[in-house]
């Protein structure tokens, strides 16, 4: 067999870098978040100031159309933000890691139906299915949006899973586990989700920023959480008509939208660069 | 006369540490040397090193001289002329050897075809097949026919390992490396393919080397011996001396393991 | 006393013939048997009826008397603790994911065997040559031949009358690999041992019987010394005169 390779020095170093620039990106709007729960700088309804001013010491990033802060207003994008990611990531989890495990222990046919279920569920756009689900509902809120994206999510978690989930299943370390009396609940516990998680993790971490896109898509279509909650997509969308006068109404959420975004799949790359080396070494 | 393969002072890094250390020997044309080595040896990496097949991110230093041509360091178009006409090899699994997606024929008919080209000739179509079913015939492979039209995973291991022993010859290597070429095999199939390696080595004048951690089937097999131990050669000559009157401790360990389950067989025979 | 007794069994179909054919067997306590048998004969199959992983298509095996069951729950409790296996591959038989002294606590766990298991497994762990904070590491951090006893600490530190070897050395180096004979022949004074190989030299110094398996069926059996030395089937004679030896002329004396 031959050696495995050491990381060279100069790809440890970049690893890192990846892993730490997504971690502080993501912290800055975890902590902003984490912030808004205890403090504003303003009222997000009232009306603070004058219309669609320009960024001062007193509006940090201006005031939108209605006269409202929009620094303000960005905090708390940041925070129904990272809460949907966390929402659709977690029911499409719970979703998904179910459906998976069942699959992968299924007789023969019924896994079969199942992955073919899966797999046209996954040819939906991932949009598509939440703008039906939320559609469908009565209500246009922020958790229907979040359960809309939560289920279209669990269809690729459910087949991950399934695909993880039975290459494990055949390493003798589960044979021996079954010699040494392990329950099969117990098996699932032990030595199946602790082994399937690494490669979990990076599709979760992948899905949050997924999730962050597409709740500000919804928003932006008018279809996710109604005012005042400012989601940066309405934010977005309020802002198109004034773009040409008053353009930071359009780039401070874009903004902060892209660095959230990038920040998650730079964390989910390190990530995956993290869990690989250790695995492999000797 | 200079060697055919010629290595001398090899040193093998990976980052800061040395995989091999300082290797040196030499192979004759026509003659059989054994590479023995238990996991962790170097001599494997060894055998890629003589054909500049050296995964990215190890380093060779010294010199590897393949039918007078220096390897470390050349290009990889300078090296593909020399690979296949030069050396050949052999590797241990041959499912992972064989392209999962290709008639075997068709695998062996492109080695032939190559080698033609670089000949000067012109191998294609129905003489192309017959030069195939042909060589099916030489590693003893039952009905070439059918086996050529056949994929992979329908064969079995020994088949598979006779047709990757058939890809390796179809280019007329000067030398053939073999490494662990049988130790996926059942040892009935085992057996077969040393035979046939054997007796292909002796009717087409090839250097072998054969690289291997089982030490009845190299001192069956090769003449001269270079015995590994974590990177560096520890004691090499005839196989007979070696194995006769063993120099080196670790030598006599290796020794001491295999006569154990010898005897054990013997003793009760 | 018979430990384990397989009555004419059979066993599922592969290329028009049937994998285990009418294959009979009886482990005695204190026997070493060797499973001699190239791919394709069914060893693996054999092995893993006689672990009650699966069931036989026809015929019976049963265990101190009492009839093999794998739905019994209680039975196969009391089963596993006295009917352990080491896996041939000590890259996948052990969770990578879980401490070594985790792994080889498992079957107390499970089994709910009763006394100090942390103590329990630091004794294995010491008869299988390992030391005592080998427990605190992960199974990346050993050898393949150190894997292998860990995966035998793990067989028998429930204190099983019976271990089952499916291929245990196969995967290792040489000088490991007697090793490993040694810890397992050492080992099996207090236990009965079926150890399952294609290779008929490890086998031969291990074992006092032997059963030589061909596609499915049980060709030759009998003291190892005998059928070594007089093998009656022609099966038995092509794998001996195939096992490679180092040359008399090279042996000193």
């Amino acid at each position: 067999m031959t050696a495995i390779l050491e990381t060279e020095p100069a790809a440890r170093r970049r690893h890192s870098f990846t892993l730490y620039a997504g971690a502080v990106l993501v912290g800055i709007h975890l902590l902003v978040a984490l912030l808004t729960l205890v403090w504003l700088p303003y009222d997000p309804t009232a009306f603070a100031g004058g219309r669609l001013e320009a960024p001062s010491w007193l509006h940090w990033v201006g005031t939108d159309r209605l006269g409202r802060d929009l620094f303000t207003q960005l905090m708390i994008g940041s925070r129904i933000a990272l809460m949907v990611g966390t929402g659709a990531v977690a029911i499409g989890a719970a979703i998904g890691v179910t459906l998976g495990l069942l699959a992968a222990f299924a007789s023969r046919w019924l896994d079969d139906a199942l992955a073919a279920t899966l797999d046209i569920l996954i040819a939906f756009p991932t949009l598509l299915i939440a703008m039906l689900v939320v559609a469908a509902s009565d209500t246009a809120s922020l958790w229907s949006a979040v359960v809309a994206l939560g289920i279209a999510l669990s269809a690729i978690v459910a087949r991950l899973t399934r695909i993880l989930a039975k290459r494990v299943l055949v390493m003798d370390y589960i044979t021996a586990a079954r010699t040494s009396g392990t329950s099969w609940p117990g098996i699932v516990f032990i030595h199946v989700l602790p082994n399937i998680w690494p490669t979990l993790s990076v599709n979760f971490a992948l899905q949050f920023g997924l999730a962050v896109i597409a709740e500000a898509s919804l928003s932006y279509l008018g279809l996710g959480a109604p005012p005042p909650n400012a989601s940066w997509g309405r934010l977005l969308q309020e802002a198109q008509g004034t773009v040409y006068t008053a353009p930071i109404g359009a780039i401070a959420p874009g903004v902060a939208l892209v660095s959230l975004v990038i920040g998650i799949n730079l964390l989910a790359d390190g990530l995956r660069e993290a869990i690989d080396p250790t695995r492999r070494a000797r | 006369m200079t060697a055919l393969l010629d290595i001398d002072r090899l040193t093998i890094r990976t980052g800061t540490t040395a995989l091999v250390r300082d290797l040196s020997f030499q192979i004759a044309a026509g003659e059989r040397v054994g590479l023995i080595g238990e996991s962790g040896s170097g001599k494997s990496l060894t055998a890629l090193a003589a054909t500049g097949l050296l995964p990215a991110g190890l380093t060779a230093q010294g010199s590897v001289e393949l039918a007078g041509q220096q390897v470390i360091g050349r290009p990889d178009h300078v090296l593909d002329r020399l690979r296949g006409t030069a050396a050949a090899i052999v590797f241990q699994e041959p499912l992972t050897a064989l392209d999962p997606l290709m008639h075997v024929g068709r695998q062996v008919a492109e080695p032939l075809a190559r080698r033609a080209r670089r000949d000067g000739r012109s191998l294609s179509g129905a003489a192309l097949e017959e030069a195939v079913l042909a060589l099916l015939d030489e590693v003893a492979l039952p009905d070439p026919a059918r086996i050529a039209r056949a994929y992979p995973h329908e064969l079995s291991g020994g088949q598979r390992q006779r047709i990757a022993i058939a890809m390796a010859l179809a280019c007329r290597p000067d030398l053939l490396i073999a490494d662990e070429p049988t130790t996926a095999l059942d040892v009935t199939t085992q057996a077969e393919i040393l035979n046939l390696l054997d007796r292909l080595v002796r009717e087409r004048g090839m250097a072998l080397l054969f690289i291997s951690h089982d030490l009845p089937v190299v001192a069956n097999t090769v003449e001269r011996v270079v015995v590994l131990r974590k990177g560096e050669a520890v004691e090499a000559g005839p196989v007979s001396t070696v194995f006769g009157a063993p120099q080196h401790d670790y030598t006599r360990s290796l020794l001491a393991a295999a006569r154990s389950f010898d005897d054990a067989l013997e003793g009760r025979a | 006393m018979s430990l384990l007794r397989v009555d004419d069994v059979s066993f599922g179909y592969a290329r028009d013939r049937r994998i285990l054919d009418a294959v009979s067997l009886e482990i005695a306590a204190g026997d070493t048997i060797g499973l001699v048998g190239e791919s394709g004969s069914g060893k693996t199959t054999l092995l893993r009826l006689l672990l009650g992983l699966q069931r036989p298509a026809s015929g019976s095996i049963s265990f101190e008397g009492a009839p093999l069951d794998p739905g019994n729950g209680a039975f196969m409790r009391s089963f596993r603790r006295q009917v352990q296996v080491v896996f041939q591959d000590p890259y996948s038989s052990l969770d990578p994911r879980q401490t070594v002294s985790s792994i080889v606590a498992e079957p107390l766990r499970s089994l709910r065997v009763p006394g100090d298991h942390a103590q329990m497994v630091a004794d294995a762990l010491t008869s299988v040559g390992l030391d005592r904070d080998a427990g605190r590491r992960y199974p990346h951090q050993f050898s393949g031949g150190q894997r292998q006893r860990i995966a035998i600490a793990r067989a028998v530190v429930p204190g099983p009358k019976l271990l089952l070897a499916d291929e245990a050395v196969s995967a290792l180096d040489l000088t490991t690999r007697t090793r490993i004979v040694d810890l397992l022949r050492r080992l099996s004074a207090g236990m009965s041992l079926v150890f399952v190989s294609h290779d008929i030299g490890v086998v031969a110094a291990l074992c006092r019987r032997i059963v030589i398996l061909e596609k499915g069926r049980i060709v030759e059996a009998g003291v190892t010394a005998a059928v070594l030395a007089n093998p009656q089937h022609p099966y038995t004679q092509r794998l001996l005169t195939s096992v490679p030896r180092l040359k008399s002329k090279d042996t000193s004396p």
